[in-house]
Formats: C-alpha cells, structure tokens, sequence
C-alpha cells in the first residue's frame, strides 16, 4: 500500500470515500465488432462463436482464431488451464470483447455488432461467474427481475424454475445473499432462466462450492439441458465437465487445442497427460 | 402533578418540534439517499433543490391567494404543492438531461459526480435568489394551531401548556403517507424493483433487460416529489429563505450517513435520530428538570448544553461519531 499519488488528479483518490460515493463494481463494456459478419453455414451449431480474434480496446489479442458453439438441446462444455482465456471465449460470444475477426452467430444470424442487452433480448441469458445474484432482494424478487424483459404472464416459468430448483422455492421470501453458495447459484441459473431463453451460458457455475454442492449443481445442469435449453458452460472442473458434456473445447492460450464429445476428450491420451492429470 | 408538567414541558419543546423537523429531514434525507443508491454519488445540489421546490411552491401559493383561492382552515400551499413538484420535476430532468447525462456516458468516477453536483447546487442557489430573492418570505395561512397552549391548560389545569401547530400536524401526516407510498413504490411495484435491482447490481440489471436510463429517470422524478414537499414542509413550519436550505444540507447528509447510505429505512431513523439531538441539546432544559428535582436540586442556570447558534455542530458531531465507529451507519444500505 502507497501513499495516493498526488501528482495525477485523475486519479482514483478520494472516489473510495463511502459517505460521498458508491462504487458500482459495474464491468459489463460492449465490445466493438469490426469483423465481417457473413450467413452461417447449413447445418452449423444453433449458437457458434466463429473464429473469434480479439482483446479488451488496443491490448493484445486474447482470443486467436477461437470457435466454440452449441447444438440445440446439448451441454457444450469450454475447459482448459488457468489464463487459457476460456471466460473471455464466453465473454465475446456474448458481446463483451472487441473482436476485430470472425464472426458470432444465433441460429445462422450474425448477432456479432449487438450489444449483451441486444442479445438478452435475441434470447441468450448468461450467468457470470460473480455477482450474479441481486444480494438484497428476495429470492423470489430475483427471479421476478430475471423476467423484467417479459410483459407476459411468467408464473409458469416460476412454477417450472421451482421444480427445478425446490430449494428456491422454499427460501422464495428469504433474501439472496443470506443464501448458501450452491443455492445462490440456483438462483443466479432460476434468474436467467426466468427470460425463458433460447441459450443459456454459464461462466463456472461451480466455482467456489464444496464437491458435493458441485455434484448436485451439475445434476441440476443437466436438468435443465433435458428441458431442451442448449448450455454453454465454462468449468474448472475440467472431468466432470466433460463427463457431462455432448461437446468439448479445450482452449490453450486462446485459441483451440483440441475438441470432440466429452468422452472423446475424456479418453485422448493428450488431453488426459495435459488437462486431467493422467 | 410535577411529573406531568414536566413531561407536557419536554412534549412542548422538544417532542413535538422534534418530530417535525425529524420528519422534515427524514424526506430529505430519503431523497438523498435514493440519488445515492441508484445514482452513485451524495447529491450536494439537495439542499437547493428543496429550495427551488420550495420557491415554486410559494410562487403559486401567492397566485393562490391572490386569487383568493384557499382550503382554510388548511394552509394554501398544500394546493400549491403539486405545481411544485411538475416544475421540480422538470428542472432535475432538465439539469439531467444537459449536465449528469453527459458524465454518466463518459462512465466518469462517482466522485467527479460529487463535484458536478456542486456545480449543479451553486447555479440552483443562484436561480432562487434571483427568482425570489434572498430574503425570508412567509406564505403560511390558515389556521395556526390544531391545539394552543391555553386551550391545553383549560382542558387538563396543568401550570404547562401544550401546543401543536397546524403546520406539525401536517408534517407528520404527509410524511407517514409520504414514506408508505415510497415504500410500497420500492417494494412492490416492477418498476420500484428495478430501481432497486440497479442500485443492488448495475452490470447483472443490464443483463436482465433493466433499462439504467429510465431507471435514473424515475429516481428524478421522485427525488423531485421528495424535496419539494420537504422543502415546502419546512417552509411552512419555519419560513422559507433559500439560504437556510442550503445549510439544512448538513443535517440532511448527517440523516442519511447515519441511517445508513443507501438505506431508505436509515433515512428515516437517521432524521428523526439527528432532529432530536439537535433539539434537546439546544433546548434550555430548566424548566423541565425544575420540576422533576426537588426543589434544594433544581438547577440555577438554564441547563442548555448548547446555544441554538451551535445546532449545527451537534449533526456534524454525531456525523463524525458514526463515521468513526460504524461508518456503514446503523442500517447498511450495501448490505452483502
């Protein structure tokens, strides 16, 4: 801890002051696109972030020629080590990354200029993998604000969030953030589910609770895939992930280094020496 | 006997005076604490915004009069209130729309906010004096008590008299259906809920479809209600000189960084809490503790902690207690 440096009055001294100011934590930025987007192919995953090359503004490219995607009705997984960009692979499918190559399309539709809330709307709904949840609101409230883009009845949807997540609803009046880890997450899932989205992406939705939350989470992941909801997931937990995946990309230093089923994965000798510790 | 009169003397200067002005700094203090909660920063401008409020009020109160329009036995203004509140409305849309916009697209730091919300309070504090002038106007009518001290003292044949001024009563009334509203607003309606799901978590708002541009509109529109029937309240209880109002900024930011920023409930406790201090430790408190010691007891000066002048350094005191011990105030408005 230095002293502030008093010499850059733009800095950030004095905007840590709690009585005068809130920090918003807010990070969502819409990334530029500067591709070219062009019609998808016959026959091409439902959701496909296409060759994906691109950082944050002017730094160096995080993402090298990058493709993940998901099929309709099946659980694509994104694995690989630390810093291996897989959130970011997750980010600039969703908008949030400067892409300046290939292209993000939604049911062979390019949605690569649009911005996250423009995709919201198109359908997608992702989780990210921290404050994911509104802590001071009611359970129920959550879910409710997941909704906030529907003018139409969503009781049903509630009903069906609630079936899938029982815990939920009998903490429905309970705020938030006095839930456990593992039950956040369910609601953080219930809430974007509640848009009754046509994707659904999660950023390590495991990431932080015990191994057997972890077990009962991809439970309810695959739950939620038999609904007939395409999921594409970023995970740490690089075997389990893939035993449950239809599809599996694993990115080494943003780019691709293998993909396959889960169980192609799971039993090439190369990615077992390098990602599952034999 | 004793013991009544003092209770009926303690009622008379310091209770119901007190929950008034607690009252007054409580709307206050919730139209603060929602600037901050949703906008991101403590408004400065907030003081001189319950003073243009507060001006229109009296503006149209006297056009009122002049056309002899009344509803006695109740004072004018309440009529003249809604005017207030629309051309309110417009002015912090207005200021919005050519000055926070600007730096809210610039994603600027909360606490050049703070700064620009000085700016904002100087050319509003100027607008009032030119508009009115800096001088004390009073536009109170009606009638002037709901109880005087003679009438209390023929009713019970206590030596103490207890009065309560119409313009308390009032206060007290608007202020409870004030904060019902506001609250049945925040917790039950969608529109309320997303206000509140922004100020929780701006980036997970965004992603539920929550647009922040409405979401800042509406926060405006109601910050503009709250100050003008504050200001208009307070007017109407003291008198209305914009300069006061500017000073009220104290007490008002003590309210709500003691209740705890963020937190429309601490607000309120935060008002009242300040309001009272404020009262009993500038009220000479003699004649209350001469009838409550015995007599060899009762005390030879006026037992007034400190001199009215001083009020002001009894918020900043408390500010500075709470600041030190719980600086997330009593009730946490960021709550994890």
């Amino acid at each position: 801890m230095g002293a502030p440096d008093m010499s850059d009055p733009y800095g950030d001294r004095g905007n840590k002051d709690r009585s005068i100011t809130k920090d918003s934590g807010a990070e969502l930025k819409p990334g530029a696109y500067s591709g070219t987007p062009h019609e998808g192919a016959a026959g091409e995953p439902f959701l496909i972030g296409d060759a994906m090359t691109g950082g944050y503004g002017a730094g160096p490219d995080i993402l090298h020629n990058c493709t993940v995607a998901v099929e309709k009705g099946e659980i694509a997984v994104i694995v690989g080590p630390n810093g291996a960009g897989k959130s970011t692979a997750m980010k600039a499918v969703f908008g949030m990354l400067d892409l300046h190559g290939g292209d993000v399309r939604l049911g062979g539709t390019s949605i690569a200029h649009l911005t996250p809330q423009a995709r919201v709307s198109e359908g997608m709904a992702f989780v990210p993998q921290t404050q994911n949840i509104f802590t001071t609101m009611s359970v129920e409230e959550n879910l409710e604000m997941g909704a906030f883009i529907r003018r139409d009845d969503f009781r049903d949807t509630m009903a069906q969030v609630y079936d899938l997540f029982p815990i939920l609803k009998e903490k429905r009046r309970q705020k938030a953030g006095e839930l456990s880890g593992g039950q956040r997450q369910q609601v953080a899932v219930g809430r974007a589910l509640m848009t009754q989205p046509k994707v659904l992406m999660l950023d390590e939705p495991t990431a932080g609770v015990s191994p057997i939350v972890m077990d009962e989470l991809f439970d309810r992941i695959i739950e939620v895939a038999r609904t007939g909801i395409p999921i594409l997931m970023v995970e740490q937990n690089a075997r389990q992930a893939l035993e449950i995946a239809d599809k599996g990309y694993v990115l080494v230093q943003g780019a691709n280094a293998f993909s396959g089923t889960g169980k192609e994965l799971l039993a090439d000798p190369e990615v077992r020496k390098s990602f599952l510790g034999g | 006997m004793d013991v009544l009169n003092a209770l009926v003397a303690f009622s008379n200067f310091v209770l119901v005076p007190g929950i008034a002005y607690g009252s007054q700094l409580a709307l206050g203090a919730l139209g603060v604490t929602l600037v901050y909660g949703i906008l991101r920063f403590s408004n400065f401008a907030h003081g001189d915004t319950m003073a243009f409020g507060t001006m229109v009020v009296v503006l149209v109160t006297w056009a009122f009069q002049g056309a002899g329009i009344s509803i006695d036995p109740l004072p004018t203004a309440l009529l003249a209130i809604p005017f207030g509140i629309l051309v309110t409305i417009a002015m912090l849309l207005g200021t919005d729309r050519v000055v926070y916009r600007f730096y809210r697209a610039q994603k600027v730091k909360p606490v050049i906010l703070v700064i620009v919300s000085m700016g904002v309070m100087f050319i509003m504090n100027g607008i009032v004096r030119l508009i009115i002038g800096p001088g004390d106007q009073r536009f109170s009518d009606g009638e002037r008590f709901i109880m005087s001290a003679r009438t209390f003292k023929e009713m019970t044949g206590l030596d103490e008299g207890l009065a309560i001024k119409t313009t308390q009563g009032i206060t007290v009334i608007t202020a409870i259906i004030v904060v019902l509203l506001l609250f049945w607003f925040l917790g039950r309606t969608r529109t309320g809920k997303s206000m509140r799901a922004y100020s929780d978590n701006e980036d997970l708002a965004l992603l539920s479809g929550i647009n922040p541009e409405r979401v800042v509109m509406v926060t405006w529109i109601i910050v503009a209600a709250l100050a003008t029937i504050a200001g208009t309240l307070y007017g109407l209880d003291k008198s209305f000189k914009p300069f006061v109002y500017f000073q009220l900024l104290l007490p008002i930011f003590a309210s709500a960084i003691v209740g705890g920023l963020g937190s429309p409930l601490g607000a309120i406790a935060g008002g009242y809490l300040i309001a009272f201090a404020e009262v009993t430790i500038t009220y000479p408190l003699k004649k209350v503790l001469g009838y409550l010691l015995p007599e060899t007891l009762a005390p030879d000066g006026l037992v007034q902690l400190l001199s009215t002048d001083y009020k002001f350094a009894v918020s900043f005191v408390i500010l500075l207690i709470v600041l030190l011990f719980k600086p997330t105030g009593l009730f946490d408005g960021r709550a994890h």
